[in-house]
């Protein structure tokens, strides 16, 4: 009998499928929920409807938007925040769900904590109320960020009612050059395909420079998924992947692991499977990239200059530019290495892995930083590992914070603000105005990208700062 | 939720492109339960100065737009976060339809889940109906989920949406009751699901 060959996605799709409606929409199965303190809206729903949570065990609550990174031996200051961490700690409670709370030595940011704690698998379907769940996708997962009255949906049936979306390959092919990480991929993608470029479509990121990412690479590009407009992002399971999850936690072990990995192995794309999108882009082209504006898709080399609304033709994107210079602070057509900062920030569920602050240590080291800066590692796990390796001695000793571990200042709702009209350079995922608070300006880069603004107070290319040192 | 139909009601241009969530409502807001109501903060940080004042030039202040129904806006409305609270904020303003040329996924999904109606039209036929509302501030438009069209004087635009959501808004469906529904279903296939994928249960 022959097949019709198949997507990754299409396969993912299926095996998670429980029934089929006239319209087209599917009920899906969930195989994990994770839920942090904003979540509370979907609790309260379930709560108003006089329900429980129906799978305890595939649901994980962990604190992360809210929690500080300041002082966490002492009750936390703001009684606001102070209440959200608490509601979480109710509302899992309440429904006997686990906790990752504000205390435990594996707390961390959800999208850091599930891979690393192996609930992250090959062949999942996960949700959790936050848009960066897409980086799940980097084991080959269908993952996908909701909202509250999804999370309430899935809290009451582990169940989610869904339209499929249309499938579109990323192919990368080539070598990377050194310096350029997968954060410079991913900014390479967006600013091609556009911030909606991936509206209504299922991301397959493939093609050797894909392949020869790491899995914290592979999670970095899988992240900025929804920087395109694309819901989820995957890459196919491999050997990478394998040994990436042996032997964590959750993990399954021993013989259900052979099982496991012999299962996932059917999993990549099939050839001459079809794909509604393709697009490919030549690895070794990709420079180091930075934002300039407040869509990510306001992406540029570092050696180009900003943009300059008198030369375009389209008056919506001249009016566009415009605004977007105004709010940034920056003239137009100006260089972006005479970008000055006042502030770093390294960290969030985009680039906080241990990876990420090898990278920033690789370029701090032995340097100082001419702005302040907070570095808030990815989990309470990776903010060890790192303490292990003496990183923390060479941010700290570059003039830089080292906090612990949460959303800080990629979102600022636990207190970690860029003030108003500040510029910092940052490892985050968003660039949008107002993001890391009001009339704060925001330039996205990779790790290394940042510890090199670091270090010469303006945006700045990393590589000539990599000579003679070991990355 | 509440059902959409048909509307008729003023309409306020807010043609910018890549209006996010965190335009729409900043982060900082999250934390509010939703029967405080999040319309008294919707757009803040862009239709307000920093000391609190309405800017007079934002479309929303405009008197003739103060209880508009219908908000037009450019390309990717509400991209970005998951955020269902900013679903909550337009709504609770008053506002029952969004037309764009494009919307973030999962604020069109989450638009859905709360009766409101989000329509894409074709770029030019925004810019269009905008300038038509400019022109003539206190002219209404009808919007007709059943027929899929709005109109406005005598220009009627097709829009599209997907079946899945035009259902839902026409029926006004508890996604929770129905999906009760498939008990029988869901059994099936977890036990099927038990041999094909044994390692994705977690038993503690």
């Amino acid at each position: 009998m022959r097949h019709t060959p198949q997507t990754l996605f299409d396969k993912l799709w299926s095996s998670h499928q429980i029934a089929q409606r006239e319209d087209g929409a599917a009920l899906l199965f969930v195989d994990r929920h994770f839920v942090h303190e904003g979540s509370f809206h979907g609790f309260s729903q379930v709560k108003s409807r006089g329900r429980k949570v129906a799978e305890p065990a595939l649901t994980f609550g962990i604190a992360d938007h809210y929690v500080p990174t300041h002082d966490r031996d002492k009750p936390i200051a703001n009684p606001e925040i102070a209440e959200m961490v608490r509601k979480l700690e109710r509302n899992t409670a309440d429904n006997n769900v686990a906790l990752f709370g504000l205390r435990d030595p594996r707390q961390g940011i959800v999208h850091v904590v599930g891979p690393e704690q192996g609930l992250t698998l090959p062949g999942l379907l996960i949700v959790c109320g936050d848009s960066h769940t897409s980086t799940h996708g980097a084991f080959g997962t269908y993952a996908f960020g909701i909202g509250a009255s999804e999370v309430a949906h899935v809290l009451m049936t582990q169940t989610l009612w869904q339209k499929k979306p249309k499938r579109m390959r990323i192919n990368v092919e080539g070598d990377a050059g050194i310096g350029i990480a997968a954060k410079d991929i991913a900014l390479a993608i967006i600013a091609r395909i556009h911030a909606d470029g991936a509206q209504g479509h299922a991301i397959e990121y493939a093609g050797s420079a894909i392949r020869a990412l790491s899995m914290e690479g592979r999670l970095t590009l899988c992240n900025m998924s929804i920087e395109g407009g694309g819901r989820c992002g995957m890459v196919a399971p491999d050997e990478t992947t394998f040994a990436y999850i042996e032997g964590r936690p959750y993990a399954p072990m021993g013989e259900a692991f052979a099982r496991a990995i012999e299962d996932w192995s059917k999993l990549p794309t099939d050839a001459g499977a079809e794909f509604d999108r393709e697009v490919t882009l030549d690895a070794a082209s990709i420079a180091p990239i930075v934002t300039w504006g407040t869509t990510p898709d306001d992406a540029l080399p570092i050696d180009a200059r900003a943009p300059d609304p008198s030369r375009e033709t389209d008056e919506t994107r001249a009016a566009y530019i415009r605004g977007a210079l105004d709010y940034m602070g920056l003239k137009p057509g100006m260089k972006l290495t005479d970008v000055v900062i006042d502030r770093v920030f390294i960290g969030s569920c985009t680039n906080a892995r241990i990876e990420d602050l090898r990278a920033a240590a690789a370029v701090l080291s032995g340097r100082t930083s001419k702005v302040p800066g907070l570095v808030s590692p990815g989990s309470s796990l990776v903010k060890q590992q790192a303490e292990q390796e003496g990183l923390d001695r060479i941010f700290k000793d570059a003039g830089l914070e080292w906090v612990e571990s949460g959303c800080s200042m990629c979102v600022g709702i636990n207190g970690d603000l860029v003030p108003e009209g500040e510029r910092c350079a940052s490892t985050t995922n968003r660039n949008f105005r107002g993001r890391q608070g009001r009339g704060a300006r925001t330039h996205l880069m990779s790790p290394a990208m940042v510890a090199a603004a670091a270090v010469t107070g303006h945006l700045a290319d990393v590589r000539p700062l990599l000579a003679g040192r070991e990355v | 939720m509440d059902k959409f139909t048909r509307l008729t009601a003023k309409a306020c241009p807010l043609m910018r492109q890549n209006i996010d969530t965190d335009q729409i409502l900043p982060a900082r807001f999250l934390k509010w339960p939703r029967d405080k109501g999040l319309g008294s903060v919707l757009f803040t940080d862009i239709r307000t100065d920093a000391g609190g004042n309405d800017l007079a030039d934002f479309p929303l202040n405009r008197p003739a737009w103060r209880n508009a129904r219908v908000l037009i806006a450019g390309r990717n409305f509400g991209g970005g976060s998951s955020r269902e609270a900013a679903v909550y904020a337009v709504y609770d303003y008053g506002f029952r339809c969004v037309i764009a040329p494009s919307f973030g996924d999962i604020f069109a999904q989450n638009s859905v889940k709360n009766g409101l109606l989000t329509a894409a039209l074709p770029e030019a036929e925004v810019t269009e109906l905008a300038a038509a509302i400019e022109a003539d501030p206190a002219r209404e438009v009808t919007v007709d989920l059943q027929q899929q069209t709005i109109t406005c004087g005598n220009r009627s635009y097709t829009f599209t949406i997907d079946p899945v959501s035009r259902n839902q808004l026409l029926n006004g469906w508890d996604d929770v009751d129905l999906t009760g529904s498939y008990r029988a279903q869901v059994e099936a296939f977890r036990a099927r699901d038990r041999q094909a994928r044994p390692w994705a249960a977690l038993d503690r």
